[in-house]
């Protein structure tokens, strides 16, 4: 098949980037995205042009490594689906593909399609775990997690960290990323402790960070791969609520 | 020539580790703060050694190449991690575990250390669960474990398909609160480039910052390598495309032994190449193989569509060919059958580089439902990534390289030959001997991580309290990284035609042909002949367009590239001096008369270990013999 791509081209972070349009022949419906840009890439390196810098790794879809704005949605048309996991059977031949990086103030352009992501690491940082030295854990069936907890807090901690949610949003909101890991420690006895603590600090990083509040569109599980529901964004809400009002009663 | 000592302690095997502990130095607190380690590589073992480090006190510094520490390929575990705790009741101990590790190894593994494993595999459990993975419970709250690969007990406990993910998340989890600590230093976006030794000593590392393209100078007291297999040698693997040899490398070249190269497991069971641009092979776990009918049509070059060929034309080569075992015989066997047929020219698909894994009779028997509750998951990964619904039609599969035995020779510290230089998880060799067992990596990278190397690591920085601050502008970090940089304008400047990519993708099918399944003494030689030829037209034929000082993905794979010549060969030589078949390693001059892997216990019970001579200079081989104290050496049957 043949498919013409209008790919986002920025040299760096301070430049200004631009589309280019790359006609390309002859690409095979089996290639994943990510191939395809890799023959594009083969093709440009031959005739000495700079190759689209483009992030992955492990590609299959859990390294969470890979995100590219496709046709104006995270990941492309597919749903459930990472980048890598896209394939070029998806589209039609002669196609039009508009390739673009994330876009969101938190999420500076280092090269082409290449954001900075080290946003969602900060709000790791603040309070992203639980506080447990190596050594000191109690026996593992000593606290016994009922099963529906614990496939819940499953379902919540299968975030790849992509960043789909936050380019799905009008807000370029980071909730469900946060939600995710604040759900997941709060519905489990092991992650109980810190809770209000930690969820206090992460929603602060979030602001801090530029992210914008819910655009209550669900856009954001909309595009999420892993299917990440907003019902954790709701939770992450209550907890929040919950946190001020407890802090209140300390005082 | 270097000695080897591999400092196993005496004593009686479930008593070595504790006693050996209690005779380990200490440092106090005080001097911990004053210690700086660097840890390069965040996947499992490295994100948990850093933790544990920075829980301890030591000043950690840790690299990556991605952009965060959760993208490790460790994510990518698909299975489960092994632990000996006997939740099941059904018998387990820690000296099964022991046991099934070192006959899966096929006897070419280290007692000692493969004991102290399973030992401490009990402590990773309450670890990640304690740090909230989400690991499969049942209904009463407790944890749930299913059986795995060959074992017959049930000792693997899993989150679902996601197992790499949930352990890596919970390790990252603790390596980001050591980070906001300010205990471990992140380094993400780094390339470790060389490593720098200082009197003897490994004292640090040149990186190169993949945004800005600088190269930087980096000091400790000790260096840990957590990097990873080499995996990626064949090009098309199950790694991430990241995945490399050259830190381990870079050691090697610098003095660390490299011991049993040539042990690769090449996994039966992975998603076929689909397309010539394809570099990723994708893992569908072995499970299938239990309901799943493994054939090829008895016609050579038959191109019609897999419902078209009849049952009579249908060759069911493994149920031919094993009767007793048919679909569900070893990795290494299931691997090595599918590649003869295929070479032989009856291989499915376009390429002629694949066999059907067929379901129609198990859906026949039991019900498509029934499948679906088994393996729902799998046959909607394998919808996405071919299009093929596997419910309607036979899967396609094709074995893969998988993961890497071989790795640094490390002593029972875990430091390798060169001292102050540790290596941890897939890239030491100690723990797998010639053959991994499934669920047993992250069971080795955990435990090394969190539980063995920050125990044996104080033992020698309890020399070090008096060093002070390592200066990075004395002249062995000179030397290193004015090395790297003439490395970079030696590539820059070459100005060819060619990427790296297409340079890596020849030098992958050169092992793959020449040093994967099967191998023998001339095509091994001829590998080594091959891949040199290689080399040389990718010094004069590559392009790297761009320049160094900027985000230059090309030059992060000529490095790569270039080292896995190297690597390449070193695996070569070392398939070629081990005249014996014995787990993943099966030379064609070596087996039995029906075709299974004959082993020699008697010549070739050791390891092999490197050492380095110079680029193209034949290498030396050091022995380490193996002794089996504990276990009686048996043959492996699979009839």
């Amino acid at each position: 098949m043949n498919v013409t791509l209008k790919i986002w081209r920025q040299k760096n972070a301070q430049a200004k980037g631009k589309f280019k349009t790359y006609p390309l022949q002859d690409v095979s419906p089996e290639m994943s995205v990510l191939e395809m840009l890799d023959y594009l890439n083969m093709q440009l390196i031959e005739k000495g042009d700079a190759p689209v810098a483009f992030e992955h790794d492990c590609r299959e879809g859990i390294c969470g490594t890979c995100g590219l704005y496709i046709n104006g949605r995270p990941h492309g048309p597919m749903r459930n689906t990472t980048t890598c996991e896209l394939h070029m059977r998806a589209f039609k031949d002669g196609e039009i593909i508009y390739i673009e990086p994330w876009r969101a103030r938190a999420f500076p352009v280092l090269k082409d399609l290449i954001v900075d992501r080290s946003s969602f690491e900060r709000i790791m940082h603040t309070a992203g775990f639980i506080s447990i030295n190596t050594g000191s854990a109690p026996e593992a069936n000593s606290t016994p997690v009922s099963k529906i907890i614990a496939d819940k807090a499953f379902d919540a901690a299968v975030c790849i960290g992509c960043g789909a949610c936050v380019a799905a949003c009008k807000n370029s909101s980071a909730m469900l990323y946060a939600a995710a890991k604040i759900a997941q420690y709060a519905m489990i006895p092991q992650g109980k402790v810190e809770a209000k603590e930690r969820v206090d600090k992460m929603v602060r990083q979030m602001d801090a960070e530029g992210f914008g509040f819910c655009s209550n569109t669900y856009g954001c599980e909309f595009d999420c791969p892993k299917g990440i529901s907003v019902d954790f964004i709701a939770l992450m809400n209550r907890e929040f609520f919950s946190s001020k009002v407890c802090k209140q009663k300390h005082k | 020539m270097q000695q080897l000592n591999s400092k196993i302690p005496e004593g009686p095997l479930a008593d070595k580790w504790s006693r050996y502990k209690a005779s380990l130095r200490l440092v106090s607190p005080a001097n911990k703060k004053k210690l700086e380690i660097i840890v390069v590589g965040t996947g499992l073992a490295g994100a948990s050694a850093a933790s544990a480090l920075g829980e301890l006190g030591y000043k950690v510094k840790a690299f990556c190449f991605q952009d965060s520490p959760r993208r490790a390929h460790s994510v990518a575990a698909q299975g489960g991690i092994n632990a000996a705790k006997n939740y099941k009741n059904d018998n387990d101990s820690i000296y099964r575990l022991f046991f099934d590790t070192i006959k899966g190894g096929d006897y070419r593994a280290r007692e000692a250390n493969v004991y102290r494993a399973a030992e401490v595999s009990n402590l990773v459990i309450d670890h990640y669960t304690a740090l909230g993975v989400p690991f499969a419970r049942d209904y009463g709250g407790a944890l749930d474990t299913r059986s795995f690969g060959g074992v017959q007990v049930s000792r693997t406990f899993y989150a679902k398909g996601q197992t790499g993910q949930q352990c890596l998340l919970g390790a990252y989890s603790s390596l980001t609160r050591q980070i906001a600590k300010g205990t471990v230093k992140m380094f993400s976006r780094r390339d470790m480039l060389d490593l720098v030794i200082v009197e003897g000593k490994a004292r640090g590392i040149i990186t190169r910052n993949l945004v800005s393209g600088e190269l930087e100078r980096h000091s400790a007291h000790a260096v840990v390598l957590a990097t990873g297999g080499y995996g990626t040698v064949f090009y098309l693997s199950t790694l991430g495309l990241g995945s490399n040899a050259s830190a381990a490398w870079n050691a090697h070249k610098k003095g660390a032994l490299f011991a049993n190269p040539s042990f690769i497991q090449i996994h039966p069971t992975s998603i076929p190449v689909l397309n010539d641009y394809q570099c990723k092979l994708t893992l569908m776990s072995e499970s299938l193989r239990n309901d799943g009918r493994v054939w090829v049509s008895k016609e050579k070059g038959d191109k019609r569509h897999p419902t078209e060929i009849p049952e009579e034309e249908r060759d069911y080569y493994l149920e031919r060919k094993y009767p007793a075992f048919g679909n569900l015989v070893p990795r290494d066997v299931a691997s090595r059958a599918a590649k003869e047929r295929c070479d032989a020219g009856y291989g499915a698909g376009d390429s002629g580089l694949s066999v059907y894994l067929d379901f129609k009779d198990a859906i026949d028997a039991h019900g498509k439902k029934a499948i679906q509750d088994k393996y729902g998951n799998l046959f909607e990964m394998y919808e996405k990534i071919t299009g093929i619904n596997p419910y309607n039609q036979p899967m396609r599969i094709y074995p893969a390289g998988h993961y890497t035995m071989g790795g640094l020779w490390v002593d029972y510290n875990l430091m390798t030959t060169i001292p102050g230089l540790f290596a941890i998880g897939e890239s030491n060799f100690s723990d797998h001997g010639a053959n991994r067992l499934g669920a047993n990596s992250l069971m080795q990278c955990s435990g090394d991580g969190y539980f063995i190397l920050p125990n044996t690591i104080g033992d020698y920085l309890a020399d070090e309290i008096r060093t002070g601050k390592i200066p990075t502008d004395q002249q062995p970090f000179k030397e290193a990284e004015k090395g790297v940089e003439e490395k970079i304008q030696k590539f820059m400047a070459i100005g060819g035609r060619k990427s790296a990519s297409s340079f890596h993708k020849r030098l992958g099918k050169i092992m793959w042909d020449h040093c994967g399944m099967r191998r023998d003494a001339e095509g091994l030689q001829k590998g080594k002949e091959l891949l040199n030829e290689l080399e040389e037209e990718f010094w004069k034929d590559l392009r790297i367009p761009g320049n160094d000082r900027e985000i230059n993905q090309e030059l992060e794979k000529a490095f790569k590239v270039a080292d896995f010549f190297e690597v390449g060969r070193l695996m070569c030589e070392d398939a070629i001096q081990r005249e014996e078949s014995c787990g993943a390693h099966f030379r064609e001059e070596h087996q039995t008369e029906t075709g299974e892997a004959k082993r020699d216990d008697k010549n070739f019970a050791y390891v092999a270990a490197w050492e380095y001579k110079g680029h193209r200079e034949k290498p030396d081989m050091h022995k380490e013999p193996l002794r089996f104290e504990h276990v009686e050496i048996k043959e492996r049957s699979y009839k």
